[in-house]
């Protein structure tokens, strides 16, 4: 029997210092995505998930299980239409391990 | 903070911590900022440690650096759904020290290396983000940082800010990075009991195993496998290039539990317990990918400068060589009393072309572009040569020379003669 852990699962054993109402990566502008952005690849490539697509065709973003790889950014080449900073200092994903 | 320094060196990877360890050796008035709660805290690598590059800056490491274990067996395999067809290199030479590569923690291999900095004399600031540099006209002359009246100045600046690197980027000394230019690899690691991982893999002692993957496992993507033994756990993780993901529109978290589900690896890391899960970016675009790395008071050090060798899985490595080197420029410069200008610090790219550094990433300069337009390699490639050896190893009746011929077929079949002859060509001139 194969197992496969839903990435929730995984985030739960991560640690974070979650800057609460401060997201370090906002989308730009929400239309393009709903609109003009037919892949949506940011909602399948995200590998925290952070990205999910609603009923609606427009994406919604929570930063708080945010990996800080910048796959998102980089990865909407097309519109670049994600605002992506680094957490303040001390905030975000805090590896144990690395 | 009113104060000025010689240098600031931002982020405390290995790249920047053989940059501020160099410096502050020499005597010279160091600040280095890290935006992680310590040392560490944000860096995410397989990882292998190669000793040479870090012995030529601290020869003594053995002594304290936490290091995991010593490599004395690397495993090559290539996989299909259900099988893999591996080479194995194992030698005794390996388990005589001084050992030449090490499985290492990142979390706690960074903040030992950083302590050493600051032994040295660096003076570290941790939760510190930097959001931009400070010009003067053209010229990089402090940082700003995230903290209260954080502005600090320097007559140099370097940028050991990793793969991201938001400030080179802003700052206009490098494009936003190209999906096909790197790769996303993601990982966990694994809990188990020493004893368990020494007969799993049949090592004893602090003696260690890496297994380097290709095919199957990466869907058609242009990418690899790991699988590394550490003291009491074990690394796992997968990476292939950005631009494939998008293009295949693959979920990275899938990926890796698809391959932890591979008959063949779920025995070796069955019952562990998973502690953590990490992503990240690895710059793999190669020699052409390389930006200006240094210009009027400041330079590129590491993933930030994108010197990593993808072929031989070698980065960490690249990254304390050109911290090392920019360095060595700077306190050379500063010895004769002359400015930091571009001009000058012209001396730092010429040090890495006449390294490894460069003449490494030049050998392999048409290597990415020839993987990204011929993926065969990592698809066709692989089930063919499982289905060779299937064919080859059952005992079924049928004469080897029947099963030769089938197998031959197979390979003309797939990738016809002059495909076949296109591709040895194209491997030679990969690697020429």
């Amino acid at each position: 029997m194969n197992t496969i852990a839903k990435v929730e699962e995984k985030l739960f054993q991560n640690r974070y210092k979650v800057d609460a109402g401060r997201p370090h990566i906002t989308i730009k502008n929400p239309d393009i995505c709903a609109h003009d952005c037919k892949t949506q690849q940011c909602s399948v490539c995200c590998p925290a998930g952070c990205y999910t697509t609603e009923g609606n065709g427009r994406v919604v973003l929570i930063t708080d299980g945010c990996l800080e790889c910048g796959t998102c950014r980089v990865i909407c080449d097309d519109h670049r239409n994600v605002a992506w900073e680094y957490p303040r200092g001390g905030y975000g994903i805090l590896f144990k391990f690395g | 903070m009113a104060e000025k320094f010689d240098a600031i060196v931002v982020g405390a990877g290995p790249s920047g911590n053989a940059a501020a360890y160099t410096l502050a050796k020499s005597g010279l008035k160091v600040l280095q900022l890290e935006r992680g709660e310590y040392p560490g805290s944000k860096n995410v690598q397989g990882a292998i440690l190669y000793s040479d590059a870090l012995e030529r800056i601290i020869p003594d490491f053995r002594e304290d650096a936490p290091l995991e274990r010593h490599i004395i067996e690397q495993r090559m395999w290539v996989l299909d759904d259900e099988s893999f067809v591996g080479t194995h290199y194992r030698s005794d030479e390996f388990n005589k020290p001084p050992y030449n590569r090490y499985t290492i923690i990142r979390a706690q291999f960074d903040k030992w290396f950083s302590q050493k900095a600051q032994e040295a004399g660096a003076l570290l600031l941790c939760e510190t983000t930097v959001s931009d540099l400070i010009m003067d006209g053209d010229r990089v002359v402090g940082v700003q940082t995230d903290r209260l009246g954080g502005s600090v100045h320097a007559d140099i600046v370097i940028l050991a800010d990793g793969v991201n690197s938001v400030l080179a980027r802003k700052a206009g000394f490098r494009p936003e990075l190209n999906p096909g230019d790197v790769a996303l690899a993601v990982k966990e690691i694994h809990f188990m009991p020493e004893e368990t991982i020494q007969s799993r893999f049949n090592i004893s002692g602090e003696s260690g195993v890496v297994i380097e993957m290709v095919g199957k496992i990466t869907k058609g993507m242009m990418g690899t496998g790991f699988l590394y033994t550490n003291k009491e756990s074990l690394t796992i993780g997968v990476g292939c290039m950005l631009s494939d993901f998008k293009k295949q529109k693959v979920s990275p978290n899938q990926l890796l539990e698809e391959m932890k589900n591979h008959p063949s690896i779920k025995p070796l890391i069955e019952g562990g317990e998973m502690k953590e899960y990490a992503a990240h970016l690895i710059p793999e675009g190669g020699y052409k990918a390389i930006p200006q790395i240094y210009g009027e008071g400041w330079m590129i050090v590491g993933d930030s400068g994108m010197f990593v060798n993808a072929v031989h899985r070698e980065g960490s490595n690249l990254a304390m060589t050109t911290g090392r080197i920019a360095a060595e420029t700077i306190i050379e410069l500063a010895e004769k009393q002359k400015p930091f200008s571009a001009r000058n610090l012209a001396a730092y790219r010429e040090k890495l072309d006449a390294s490894f550094v460069m003449k490494d990433l030049k050998k392999y300069r048409n290597m990415p572009g020839i993987f990204h337009r011929n993926p065969q390699f990592f698809t066709t490639y692989p089930e063919l040569v499982n289905q060779a050896a299937h064919t080859m190893i059952k005992v079924d009746g049928i004469d080897k020379k029947t099963k030769e011929r089938e197998i031959r077929n197979s390979f003309t079949h797939r990738r016809s003669l002059f495909g076949l002859m296109g591709d040895a060509f194209k491997m030679w001139r990969a690697f020429e």
